[in-house]
């Protein structure tokens, strides 16, 4: 059954839904919440932006009311899947005073396990890239695999893209190719409402037998192809990645990123919602008697000044060097360390900077600045 | 094993509203642990019990707004081991020091009806400017949470785990949605110290800048923002303006604003 397509009435959504509770999956996927898209937890088909799009732009989101009842048109907001997978604070163990020594509890409490509805084919990948990080042969973060193993992912393929989205740049997206249990293509036509589903997996057979389905018809398949190619051609964003490992090694020394560096906060809003992004510290904190301590570990980000500090100061003291090290490091320095890009082209940085810096216009001003420099050698 | 004395702390107020010395008694939970792993020895807030220095540490409340003030602050110093400063008030002169940017002897003038018996200095100042401080903590009001971990650390010798990165770090990590991003509601999130949990934007406020600058804020930049979200010069100059008006960031980004004005 794994590669075959169906068919899934609207109506029959929900039916979905209660066979993954059924199984014993939390179901988690967008909500609105505060005025945005976030990923919360998903009991009935009602709790999802029905009828509801998002419009981004550099440091800009709203939400619209769509003209049809759509239920998963629009992108991705401010969360994304690492909350769940790599929460932002973890104890990871606490200690107590036992007589003269202590004893280390550790936190073995059982993650829950979770299926998360609607996740796009950059987040697929943003986990795959995760997947490298934290779960390495023998730098492998137990805290992360359990919660990765369990999880059932309901993909949805994008047939609308973003105004920040450049998913076709990184070879991301806009459809999920692989690593999903199940696939949705959703297609609203006149009174009719579906989706076509694809098998990704055993486990998403079993879940898919509870659902009424229908085998899909090449007719069908080809609609959605057309949906999800219609997508592509909307990116929002582009970004060349030609040489771009090379390109940005050799205009380390760049002065755009001096003129970056004017506008940056440094911040770390766009490490915090980059699905990729993995960086934490562990704080210890004692209480008052000293009779517990606590390990906890938390998001961290290269924005900050205690991120480089080693004795005597921060490596990176400037702006300049943070906001560098963040960009080579996603786009350059990743591929030598995991052998992959480290932006799958999701755009959220880009829409959640305050000040709506750009990651792919950075890239698109030190490329065009040495095309002109070749230009004006004669070259 | 033989009896530890506790470390003696005093509670001491200059210029202020007694809000950061009620974070202390705001502990109620913590506040039996407080009791006993410390004896506050002098603080009028919560008792007229008065144990003599000298301390090991002194919280500071308060800034420095009379000469009778600056004479005492030293006395403190000379009396405490390690003296930590509580609240914008302490740590860059709180929203008295508003003051600092006009003559305070207009202010006096207009206030009072006998301005003779009036003693007071041009600007309020945080104790820092007066004294070493051993450690500052920010807030206005200070958050409870970061006072016991000053305060744990202290008694267990180890550095407080309190960052001075941005309250975005702390807005994102809880999930808030971006109240500048979503709404176009200023906020000067990105350039403040986190430790508050990023209350307000949790709330649909943008964040007034309670915990002062954070490290290597551009303000700068945020302002540039402003403007485009539609802010006047004016209210830049309000927004910066806050408890932490004379904190040196925030006072020379106000400054820049009132000459564009
Ligand atoms: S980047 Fe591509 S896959 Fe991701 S949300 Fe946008 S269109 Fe969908
Ligand atoms: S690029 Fe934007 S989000 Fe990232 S640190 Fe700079 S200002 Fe903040
Ligand atoms: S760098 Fe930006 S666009 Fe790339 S994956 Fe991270 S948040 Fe998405
Ligand atoms: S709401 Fe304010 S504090 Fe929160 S991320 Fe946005 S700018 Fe930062």
């Amino acid at each position: 059954m794994i590669g075959e397509q169906f068919l899934v009435e609207r109506r029959d959504l929900q039916k979905l839904l209660d066979a993954l509770q059924k199984k014993g999956y939390e179901t988690v996927g967008p909500t609105i919440r505060e005025g945005a898209i976030v990923y919360g937890p998903i009991a009935s088909v009602e709790d999802l932006p029905i009828g509801w799009t998002d419009e981004q732009d550099g440091g800009r989101y709203r939400l619209k009311r769509r003209e049809d009842s759509a239920v998963f048109g629009y992108v991705v907001g401010p969360h994304s899947w690492k909350r769940f997978l790599h929460p932002p604070v973890l104890s990871l163990w606490k200690a107590r005073r036992n007589g003269k020594g202590f004893e280390v509890v550790p936190n073995n409490a059982e993650p829950p396990q979770y299926a998360f509805i609607g996740v796009r084919s950059c987040e697929l990948h943003a986990i795959f890239i995760q997947d490298r990080v934290f779960t390495n042969g023998k730098f492998t973060d137990p805290h992360y695999q359990a919660r990765r193993q369990k999880i059932f992912i309901v993909a949805v393929n994008c047939v609308q893209a973003g105004g920040t989205c450049f998913c076709v740049s990184m070879k991301t997206g806009p459809r999920a190719t692989v690593g999903f249990d199940l696939a949705l293509t959703e297609i609203l036509e006149g009174q009719r409402h579906y989706f076509v589903a694809e098998v990704g997996t055993e486990k998403g057979a079993e879940i898919l037998r509870s659902v009424p389905t229908k085998p899909a018809q090449p007719s069908d398949i080809q609609i959605a192809e057309d949906r999800v190619a219609r997508a592509a051609r909307q990116m929002g964003r582009h970004l060349d990645t030609t040489n771009i490992r090379e390109l940005l090694y050799r205009n380390l020394e760049h002065p755009r990123w001096d003129e970056v560096a004017t506008r940056c906060l440094n911040c770390a809003n766009c490490t915090m919602v980059c699905p990729t992004c993995f960086c934490t510290t562990v704080e210890d904190v004692t209480d008052l008697t000293g009779t517990e301590a606590e390990r906890v570990r938390k998001w961290d980000s290269c924005f900050t000044l205690d991120f480089s500090y080693v004795h005597g100061g921060s490596v990176r003291a400037s702006a300049r060097a943070r906001y560098r090290q963040w960009l080579t490091h996603k786009l350059a320095s990743w591929i030598d360390q995991f052998g992959t890009s480290g932006c799958v082209g999701c755009g959220r940085c880009i829409t959640w900077c305050p000040v709506g810096i750009d990651i792919t216009e950075e890239v698109r001003a030190i490329r065009q600045s040495e095309a002109a420099q070749l230009s004006e050698r004669g070259g | 094993m033989a009896k530890v004395r506790k470390p003696k702390v005093a509670v001491w107020k200059f210029a202020s509203c007694d809000g950061c010395q009620l974070s202390l008694l705001d502990c109620e939970d913590e506040l039996l642990a407080v009791a006993g792993a410390i004896d506050i020895a002098y603080f009028l807030e919560a008792s007229r019990a008065v144990v003599e220095g000298p301390y090991d540490i002194s919280l500071v409340e308060g800034s420095i707004t009379t000469p009778h003030d600056a004479e005492r602050i030293q006395e403190v110093r000379r009396v405490s081991k390690f003296l930590i400063t509580i609240g914008a008030c302490a740590t860059a002169g709180g929203i008295q020091a508003l003051r600092n940017f006009k003559d305070v002897k207009e202010f006096i003038s207009i206030v009072y009806a006998k301005p003779a018996y009036i003693s007071t200095l041009e600007k309020s100042t945080p104790i820092a400017e007066h004294v070493k401080v051993d450690f500052e903590l920010r807030g206005c009001p200070i958050n409870k949470y970061q006072l016991i971990e000053v305060i744990s650390a202290f008694l267990n010798g180890r550095k407080p785990n309190v960052p001075s990165y941005s309250v975005c770090m702390e807005c994102k990590r809880r999930g808030t949605v971006c109240v500048m991003t979503a709404y176009g509601t200023p906020c000067l999130g990105p350039v403040t110290q986190a430790g508050c949990g990023a209350i307000c934007p949790a709330y649909h406020r943008g964040c007034y800048g309670c915990f002062g600058p954070k490290e290597t804020p551009n303000t700068a930049s945020l302002s540039a923002w402003w403007r485009k979200l539609g802010v006047t010069e004016q209210d830049l100059v309000r927004a910066f303006r806050g408890f932490n008006a004379y904190a040196e960031p925030f006072r020379k980004e106000s400054e820049v604003h009132e000459q564009k004005q």
